[in-house]
C-alpha cells in the first residue's frame, strides 16, 4: 500500500461530483426498505406487550390461525431457543441469545413493544384483525425505568441469571448491574491534592432516538428447499444475512440478502428487529412475508442510545494545568445489557493529556427498549459532563476556554485513560483554527452566548471487500459491500477513477448482494470510506499494475519498463522505446488477447483507523420568559484527515452537529409511571427542523492518517459528541445559567432562571 | 521484550492489579499463549473480547500486527461502530 | 366493505383506481399504484415525506383519504422532472449534495416546487419556515437550504 501523497497531485480526490445514486434519489426511483416487493407477497405484523415487565403465562394463537385470510402465527415456540453465545456486535458486545430474546419474548416481556407474537396474512386489515385475536395472558410484574432506581437495592431484577461483571468476589444475587468497569492511569487522589481549584457535578443525559426517517422494513421469503431471500434497509445486509443465520439456524450459504436503499440508520440500523420474524413468518405461510415499521413501532421496539448519569470532578493549578479528572458513569442499556460505557468511559477525557485519570463505570438494564448504536456510541454522554466541567473550570480559572484546552490539548505521544498513546493526531490543529476562526471573536448581544465544546473518537477500520473491474470500452465498474447511507458510492468510485487515472464520470459504483461480493462488516463507526476505500483503492492498484503488464505485451517489451500516467501506459523513459502512449480503452478493447477479463476483488481487514477531533462553536440567544434557547450560529472545526468528496465531509458534519443540537435542547422519551413511554411519535419527540437552525459551518481540517492511501479519516461519528456540551456551554455564557440536565427545554431553562433569581428575591 | 500495558478493569482482574509487564512474545499470536500462561484465561480473554493497541495503533484484530522488541502493547475493549 | 372507484389526474395523466374508503391517498399511491417515490417516515402528518401537491397546495399525503383525490391534480416526486431532464430543484439538490440517505428528499423536492412557484425568491427565513415541517436527520438543513437558494435563483433565471 503506497501513501498518495501530495494532495496538488489529485485530480479527482478533493472535488465534490454528483453522486452516482443521485438521480434515482431526487426523482423516487431509488427502492428503499419499505417500496421492495416479491411476487406473491404477504404482510406480516407483530404484537407488542402493553406492559414494560411481565412473565407470560400462555398465547392462544387458536382464533387468529382461524381468521380467514391468516396465513400463519409465530410466537417464541417457532424460533430456536439458542443458548447464550457473546458475540461482537455494533455497539460493543452483545449475546446472540439477547438478540433473540429481543426480537421476540420467550418466558418474560421487558420493556413496553417488546414483541411476544407475529402475523402473516393477505393484507394489512385481516393482520391487524389477527393481531387482535391473539390472547396472551400475562403476569405483571413490578417494573423499574430510571438507571438510579434499576441500580437500588430491592428493584425489580429483570433477569435473574445476571450478576454483576468485574466486582470481585462474584456476586451471589442477581442484579441490574450487568458489568463494572474502571479505566485508570496515574494517581487522582494526588493529582486533586496538586490542584488550586476543582469543579465536580453530577450531570444527567436523556436517552434519545436515532430517529432515521426511515422505518425498518423488509420482504423475505424462505423456499422448500430452505433458500431464503431477504431484502432489507440496513447498515449491513451481511449482518442481516449473519444474524438472522444465527438466530434462526440457517446455514450462512443460504441466506441471500440484497441491501435495499437505506433511509438512515446512525447505528439505529446495525441489528436485526423483523428479518428473522420474516423468515419464520414465511416458513410457516409459504409466502414471502414483508413487513414494516410503523414511527411508533420504531420509537418502542427499537434501540434509542442509552441515557446516563455522569458524576465528574477536573482539577487544576491556577495557571490551568489539569492535574486530575475523574467520572463515574451509570449507562442505561436497556432490557438487555450492553450500553456503550467502555467508549464513554475511555473518550472522556481523550482530548486530554492528562496524568492522572481515574474513570468507573456501571452497565445498567431496566425495562426499556435494548439500546442500539447511536453515532460514536457513548462519547456524546460522558463529553457532555467532561466538557461542561471543563468550561466551568475555566470559568473559575479566568481563562479563555481555548487556552485552557490548549494548555492540556492531547498530542503526538500523549496517553489515553485505556493506555493507548495517541500518534498523530490532529487535536491542536482544530483547536488553533477554532481560535482564529472569526466566529469566536464576533460580538454578541444581550441575552446571547458563546460555547464551545470539543469530541473525539476513535473511528474504526475492520473487515471490507471491494472489486474494481474494466469494462470492454475502457470504463470500470467498482463494488463494494457496504451500504451507502450518505454518499459513498461517490467516494468509491472518486478513489478507483483517482488511482486508475481515467474521469469519475467513466466510474460506476455498485453494492452487490451478499452472494456476489466478499464479506463486509456494517456501515458504521465511521470506517466506509476508510476500510472499504483501503480495499477499492487497494483493488485499483492491483489493476493498474495488471494494465501495466498488459501494455508491456502489447508493445512487446519488460513489464518494469512500463509507467501508468493519467490513465495512460507510457513507456518508461528513452530506453523502453519510442512508443505512444496507451490509454486504458486501449488495453481494455485487447483484453481478450492479452490475458482476458480484467479487474481485481480486495478483502481487507483495515487496522489502525486514525481518531478524530472536532471543535464546536455555539452562538445562542435564550428568552428569559420562556426558556426558550435559539441557536444564532455554529461553527463545526473537525479534522477530517483528508476529505475524498468534501461536499459529503461537510454534510456529516453538518447533520452530526445537528442531531446533537436536538440531543441537547429537545429530544428525550418520556415515560408515564406505568413504564409507557408517551411520545412515541414525531409530534411530541421534537427533532430539529429547518426553522430552528441556522447555517451550520463545517470547517475541515486536514491531517492525513498515513495509514490510509488517501489519507482518510473517518468523518461521521465525531461531529454528535461536542454539541451538548457547546450549546450548553452557550446558555451559561447567555444567562450565567447552570445547567446540568438534558435537554435543555424551555422549561427546565425557565425553572434555572427561576432559581437564579430565587435567592436574589430572598435578599 | 515488548510490555503489556492494562488500564482497564475486565483485563486487570485476570491479572490481579498488575497492570504492566513484560512479555517475550515476537508475534500476536505468541503473546496471547503467554498471557494465557501466566494470567490463566487472559489470554483467551483477549483472543475474543479485547482490541490491542500496538505502538500507538489500534488492531480490533491484530494476528497481523509485528510485534517490536520495544513494543508497548495496550489491551483495550473492542470498539464497535455508530 | 367494498372499494370506492377513484379518478383523479396524477402528474399530468388521467388515472382510475379502487380503494378502501379509510385508505390513506399515501397507501394508494405507493401500493396500489406502484409510485414509491413518495415516502413513509410516520403516518401521521409530522415527517413530510410523503409531500405531494393537489391542486398548487402542498399536502401530506398520508392525511389525505385516497377517495379525496378524486377529480383533483395531483403531483408526486415521480412528475417533477420532464422526460430525462431534471426540474432545477432536483438538479440543485444533486450539485449541493443536499441528500445523504435520500429519504427525506422526495418530500423536500416536492415541497420545495410548491414555494418556488408561489414565491420565486424566498429568503432564508421563508425557505427555513417553509420546509419546517419535513424532517430530514442526515443532513442538518445547511445543503439543502442552499439549494433551494440555487434553485430559486436558477428558475428566476439568475
Ligand atoms: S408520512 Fe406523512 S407526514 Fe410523515
Ligand atoms: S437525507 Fe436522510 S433524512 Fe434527509
Amino acid at each position: 500500500m503506497t501513501f498518495i501523497g501530495n494532495k496538488s497531485d489529485l485530480r479527482v480526490v478533493g472535488t465534490r461530483p454528483v453522486r452516482p445514486d443521485g438521480v434515482d434519489k431526487v426523482t423516487g426511483r431509488a427502492v428503499y426498505g419499505a417500496d421492495a416487493t416479491m411476487p406473491g407477497q404477504i404482510i406480516g405484523k407483530v404484537l407488542r406487550s402493553p406492559h414494560p415487565h411481565a412473565r407470560i403465562i400462555s398465547i392462544d394463537t387458536s382464533k387468529a390461525e382461524k381468521l380467514p385470510g391468516v396465513k400463519g402465527v409465530i410466537t417464541s415456540a417457532d424460533i430456536p431457543n439458542i443458548p447464550s453465545e457473546e458475540a461482537f456486535v455494533g455497539e460493543g458486545p452483545m449475546n446472540f441469545r439477547d438478540l433473540s430474546l429481543n426480537c421476540m419474548a420467550r418466558d418474560k416481556v421487558l420493556y413496553e413493544g417488546h414483541v411476544v407474537a407475529a402475523v402473516a396474512a393477505i393484507n394489512d386489515a385481516v393482520a391487524d384483525a389477527a393481531l387482535k385475536l391473539i390472547d396472551v395472558k400475562y403476569e405483571v410484574l413490578p417494573h423499574v425505568i430510571d438507571v438510579e432506581e434499576a441500580m437500588a437495592p430491592g428493584a425489580p431484577i429483570l433477569h435473574d441469571t445476571l450478576f454483576t461483571a468485574g466486582v470481585t468476589p462474584k456476586p451471589t444475587t442477581p442484579s441490574n448491574v450487568a458489568k463494572q468497569v474502571r479505566f485508570t492511569i496515574g494517581d487522582v487522589e494526588a493529582g486533586f491534592k496538586q490542584a488550586d481549584v476543582i469543579v465536580e457535578q453530577t450531570y444527567t443525559t436523556a436517552p434519545v432516538h436515532q430517529a432515521y426517517i426511515e422505518p425498518h422494513a423488509c420482504v423475505a421469503a424462505i423456499a422448500a428447499d430452505g433458500q431464503v431471500l431477504i431484502t432489507a434497509s440496513s447498515q449491513g445486509h451481511f449482518m442481516i444475512r449473519a444474524y438472522t443465520a444465527k438466530l434462526l439456524g440457517i446455514d450462512i450459504a443460504n441466506i441471500r440478502v440484497t441491501n435495499a436503499e437505506i433511509g438512515g440508520g446512525f447505528g439505529g440500523k446495525t441489528v436485526v428487529y423483523l428479518e428473522p420474524l420474516a423468515v419464520a413468518l414465511s416458513k410457516k405461510s409459504g409466502r414471502p412475508v414483508k413487513m414494516t415499521m410503523t414511527r411508533e413501532d420504531v420509537f418502542r421496539g427499537t434501540g434509542p442510545t442509552s441515557g446516563g448519569t455522569i458524576w465528574v470532578k477536573v482539577g487544576a493549578t491556577k495557571d490551568g494545568k489539569i492535574t486530575a479528572a475523574q467520572t463515574v458513569i451509570k449507562l442505561q442499556a436497556g432490557a438487555f445489557p450492553g450500553s456503550p460505557i467502555n467508549p464513554a468511559l475511555m473518550c472522556a477525557f481523550a482530548m486530554y493529556d492528562l496524568a492522572n485519570v481515574d474513570t468507573l463505570g456501571y452497565d445498567v438494564v431496566s425495562n426499556r427498549p435494548k439500546v442500539a448504536a447511536y453515532r460514536a456510541p457513548g462519547a456524546p454522554i460522558s463529553s457532555f459532563a467532561a466538557e461542561s466541567a471543563i468550561d466551568d473550570l475555566a470559568r473559575k480559572l479566568g481563562m479563555d476556554p481555548i487556552e485552557l484546552r490548549l494548555k492540556n490539548a492531547a498530542k503526538q505521544g500523549s496517553k489515553t485513560v485505556y493506555g493507548v498513546t495517541h500518534g498523530v493526531i490532529g487535536y491542536e490543529e482544530v483547536l488553533n483554527a477554532a481560535k482564529a476562526h472569526p466566529h469566536w471573536t464576533a460580538p454578541l448581544g444581550k441575552n446571547q452566548g458563546r460555547g464551545l465544546a470539543t469530541g473525539f473518537w476513535f473511528n474504526i477500520g475492520g473487515e471490507s471487500t471491494g472489486g474494481v473491474f474494466i469494462n470492454e470500452d475502457g470504463t470500470a465498474s467498482v463494488v463494494t459491500g457496504s451500504p451507502d447511507i450518505g454518499g459513498s458510492r461517490a467516494s468509491m468510485a472518486m478513489m478507483a477513477a483517482e488511482v486508475l487515472g481515467i474521469p469519475y464520470e467513466k466510474v460506476r459504483a455498485v453494492i452487490p448482494d451478499t452472494a456476489s461480493i466478499g464479506f463486509t462488516h456494517v456501515t458504521g463507526g465511521s470506517r466506509v470510506t476508510y476500510a472499504t476505500g483501503m480495499a477499492v483503492t487497494q483493488a485499483a492498484q492491483a489493476v493498474v499494475e495488471d494494465l501495466k503488464k498488459r501494455a508491456a505485451m502489447i508493445w512487446d517489451i519488460s513489464p518494469e519498463a512500463v509507467e501508468w500516467k493519467d490513465g495512460e501506459a507510457v513507456p518508461a523513459g528513452a530506453n523502453a522505446g519510442g512508443f505512444d502512449p496507451l490509454p486504458l480503452a486501449a488495453i481494455a478493447l485487447k483484453a481478450a488477447k492479452t490475458g482476458g477479463p480484467i479487474g481485481s476483488e480486495i478483502s481487507v481487514n483495515a487496522q489502525g483507523a486514525g481518531p478524530g477531533f472536532g471543535a464546536h462553536i455555539c452562538d445562542v440567544e435564550v428568552d428569559p420568559e420562556t426558556g426558550h434557547t435559539t441557536i444564532l450560529r455554529y461553527t463545526a472545526v473537525q479534522d477530517v484527515g483528508r476529505a475524498i468528496h468534501p461536499a459529503y465531509v461537510e454534510g456529516q458534519i453538518q447533520g452530526g452537529a445537528v442531531q446533537g443540537i436536538g440531543w441537547a435542547l429537545n429530544e428525550e422519551y418520556i415515560y408515564n409511571k406505568k413504564g409507557h413511554m408517551d411520545n412515541a411519535g414525531f409530534l411530541d419527540y421534537r427533532i430539529p427542523v429547518a426553522s430552528d437552525l441556522p447555517m451550520i459551518e463545517a470547517v475541515l481540517v486536514e491531517v492525513p492518517n498515513t495509514r490510509h492511501p488517501f489519507g482518510v479519516r473517518g468523518v461521521g461519528e465525531v461531529p454528535i459528541v461536542p454539541p451538548m456540551a457547546a450549546v450548553r456551554n452557550a446558555i451559561r455564557g447567555a444567562l450565567d445559567l447552570e445547567l446540568f440536565h438534558l435537554p435543555m427545554s424551555p422549561p427546565r431553562v425557565r425553572a434555572a432562571v427561576d432559581a437564579a433569581k430565587a435567592p436574589k428575591a430572598a435578599e | 521484550m515488548p510490555t503489556v500495558v492494562i488500564s482497564g478493569s475486565s483485563c486487570r482482574d485476570f491479572t490481579h492489579g498488575e497492570s504492566e509487564f513484560e512479555v517475550a512474545a515476537t508475534t500476536f499470536r505468541q503473546l496471547v499463549r503467554e498471557l494465557e500462561q501466566r494470567f490463566p484465561g487472559l489470554g483467551e480473554h483477549v483472543e475474543e473480547y479485547m482490541a490491542v493497541a500496538i505502538d500507538g495503533v489500534i488492531y480490533q484484530d491484530a494476528y497481523h500486527a509485528p510485534l517490536k522488541p520495544n513494543s508497548e502493547i495496550v489491551l483495550i475493549p473492542k470498539i464497535g461502530a455508530g | 366493505m367494498s372499494k370506492i372507484h377513484v379518478e383523479t389526474t396524477i402528474n399530468g395523466e388521467p388515472m382510475e383506481f379502487l380503494a378502501n374508503p379509510g385508505e390513506s391517498l399515501l397507501d394508494a399511491l405507493r401500493n396500489t399504484l406502484n409510485l414509491t417515490g413518495t415516502k413513509e417516515g410516520c403516518g401521521s402528518g409530522d415527517c413530510g415525506a410523503c409531500t405531494v401537491i393537489i391542486d398548487g397546495r402542498m399536502t401530506c399525503s398520508c392525511l389525505v383519504l385516497a377517495v379525496e383525490a378524486g377529480g383533483h391534480e395531483i403531483t408526486t416526486i415521480e412528475g417533477i422532472a420532464q422526460g430525462d431532464t431534471l426540474h432545477p430543484i432536483q438538479q440543485k439538490f444533486l450539485e449541493n449534495a443536499a441528500l445523504q440517505c435520500g429519504f427525506c428528499t422526495p418530500g423536500f423536492i416536492v415541497a420545495t416546487k410548491a414555494l418556488l412557484d408561489k414565491n420565486p425568491n424566498p429568503t432564508e427565513t421563508e425557505i427555513r419556515f417553509w420546509l419546517a415541517g419535513n424532517l430530514c436527520r442526515c443532513t442538518g438543513y445547511d445543503k439543502i437550504v442552499r439549494a433551494v437558494q440555487d434553485a430559486a435563483a436558477e428558475m428566476r433565471g439568475g
